[in-house]
């Protein structure tokens, strides 16, 4: 065991001669921060997959003439979109639940660069799933024409492209800041699954909602993405549903985690 | 070097941390110490930046630390060794900061070296890890940016007597090139092999600061001997002024000398003689005793 650290003099360069931490570096640590662990590595092996799960099993139990690529797009969304908010919830949630915050906040004080890295983060890793979730669906699609002979159909286009990415990025962010309003792993888990499920219940049996329906509920306004029916209204439905869900929380989120004492 | 001026932290009602003033030197391990709850805790974390303090200010050579560029290469800060994620290993917790400083991967085993973590125990999740060996792992944390000024909350908690030993040494050596070193603890054993210069806080104030040496002296020569009547008459005899302590001992408000010297001149033998006579324990419980929880208890049960 050694006790000297080193030979020279502590003191040597004046501490405001030290670069600011590049912001890029900020979002790589973020990036790993999410497979270095035992339960993050399990989630992204999850998200993999389930999404590989679905595609399998749409190849061999759906009818032949479903078997086209945007139908092998529409069946592994959902099941995807169920992980994609955990890990938008980890991402923050942890660093209160595993107290790593502690460090984090220490080595970047300025909690703002912290956040906004986690932010771009959790956006980049939602796009890999995106493409993941396209690419499996191109190979289900591939193998549906050949093996089952399946409608092999490709039509897409960039609209479906466009709905997908709106669809799982609102997903994974709806996570993040569910993270940050409750920075709790375990509570923000059970309410991003069991609140959208009340709304859609309540809409669902509440028929004078209707018409509020998709100006609140999320898995309303988000329907004609799914289906790939997005017009004008659809888009305002979407945009003000999503200030309920994803900027609200993401607001009064980054004001806790910016305000809040840490320990 | 560290400067805090009137530092304060207010919850409601609750005062944790009461105008707190004092500077740490560079070249010198400056102990805080204080009874479990005290504010030494809270202090820290608003000197990090964790903890928004009430009233006050705190700079790390001449800066506050939120303004401190790439603040781990300048303040090593240890603050729990257990806040860290079980399911992540140690060298991969030395390696997420190594990547945020912006140092080389070879850095991480320099300290690991350091603080005696074997490659096997790098490669164990922290969720398997002693407390001890986390210790070691957030001391690691610590330098791994070769910083110039270390704030360690607590960092022998959970050593054992050959680590707590190590540290010292570790610690010593840093500050002997310039560093400065700024521990919390509430065992006045650790503190009092480690520290040269003392700060005491209860209830969130401050009851005492200075040199070891000089607080030690404050606290009075022990003195014990065969013959305990004939002491007491030649420190009277002499002018010295003294009072009994549980065991058959005296304190006596005096250098060892001088006590030594008036037990020459009564012909007492002497079986122990010592400076700090009362020790740092008494005097830190006496100094915090109004604030204590427990101590106080039992000081009052005892007398």
């Amino acid at each position: 065991m050694r006790t000297q650290v080193a030979d020279p003099p502590v003191t040597r360069q004046a501490a405001v001669d030290i670069a600011t931490i590049p912001f890029l570096r900020l979002v790589r640590v973020e990036l790993r921060k999410m497979y270095d662990t035992r339960a993050g590595m399990w989630l992204l092996i999850a998200i993999g997959v389930i999404t590989f799960a679905a595609v399998v099993l749409f190849l061999f139990f759906a009818n032949a003439r479903d078997l086209t690529f945007t139908n092998f797009v529409n069946v592994t969304l959902t099941p995807q979109g169920f992980l994609l908010p955990v890990l938008g919830i980890l991402v923050v949630t942890s660093e209160w639940s595993q107290r790593t915050g502690l460090v984090s906040f220490t080595l970047e004080p300025n909690r703002k660069r912290v956040l906004l890295a986690k932010v771009v983060a959790v956006i980049a890793l939602g796009i890999v799933a995106v493409l993941l979730l396209l690419g499996l669906a191109a190979l289900g699609n591939g193998l549906g024409s050949s093996l089952q002979d399946g409608n092999g159909s490709w039509s897409f286009g960039a609209e479906g492209l466009r709905n997908v990415a709106v669809l799982q990025l609102i997903s994974v962010l709806g996570g993040l800041a569910f993270g940050m309003v409750l920075l709790n792993s375990a509570a923000a888990i059970v309410l991003s699954f069991v609140l959208p499920t009340a709304f859609g219940f309540l809409f669902g049996i509440v028929t004078s909602l209707k018409d509020a329906a998709p100006w609140i509920d999320l898995g309303t306004a988000q329907r004609p993405l799914f289906d790939g029916t997005m017009h004008g209204d659809d888009w305002a439905h979407l945009l003000v549903t999503s200030v309920w869900w994803v900027v609200i929380p993401l607001a009064v989120g980054a004001y806790r985690v910016l305000r809040s004492e840490v320990k | 070097m560290i400067v805090i001026e009137e530092l304060s932290k207010r919850y409601g009602a609750y005062t944790a941390v009461d105008r707190v003033s004092f500077t740490v030197e560079p070249g010198t391990v400056t102990g805080f110490l204080g009874p479990n709850g005290a504010g030494k805790s809270t202090t820290m974390r608003m000197l990090v930046g964790l903890t928004p303090p009430t009233t006050g200010t705190s700079t790390m050579l001449g800066v506050p630390y939120s303004q401190l560029p790439n603040p781990g290469r300048t303040v090593g800060v240890l603050l729990d060794a257990s806040a860290q994620h079980s399911g992540r290993t140690g060298r991969e917790v030395l390696k997420l900061g190594a990547m945020v400083m912006g140092l080389p991967d070879s850095r991480v085993d320099e300290m690991l070296a350091v603080v005696g973590l074997s490659d096997l125990e790098a490669k164990r999740r922290i969720g398997n890890y002693s407390l001890g060996m986390r210790q070691r792992l957030g001391i690691a944390h610590a330098l791994l940016g070769d910083p110039e000024v270390l704030i360690l909350d607590e960092p022998a908690n959970g050593l054992d007597p050959a680590g707590i030993r190590w540290m010292r040494g570790l610690l010593r050596s840093f500050a002997e090139r310039g560093g400065t070193v700024l521990l919390s603890s509430h065992l006045i054993h650790e503190i009092e092999v480690i520290a040269d210069e003392l700060v005491v806080i209860g209830r969130g104030a401050i009851v005492a600061q200075g040199s070891k040496d000089s607080m030690l002296s404050d606290a009075g020569t022990l003195v014990r001997s065969l013959d305990q009547a004939s002491l007491a008459t030649a420190l009277t005899d002499t002018g010295l002024a003294y009072s009994a302590i549980a065991g058959g001992g005296l304190i006596v408000e005096a250098s060892a000398e001088q006590v030594g010297m008036a037990a020459l001149a009564g012909r007492v033998v002497l079986t122990e003689l010592k400076t700090g006579g009362s020790g740092l324990e008494d005097m830190f419980l006496e100094l915090t005793a109004d604030d204590a929880r427990v101590e106080s208890e039992l000081e009052r049960v005892a007398s």
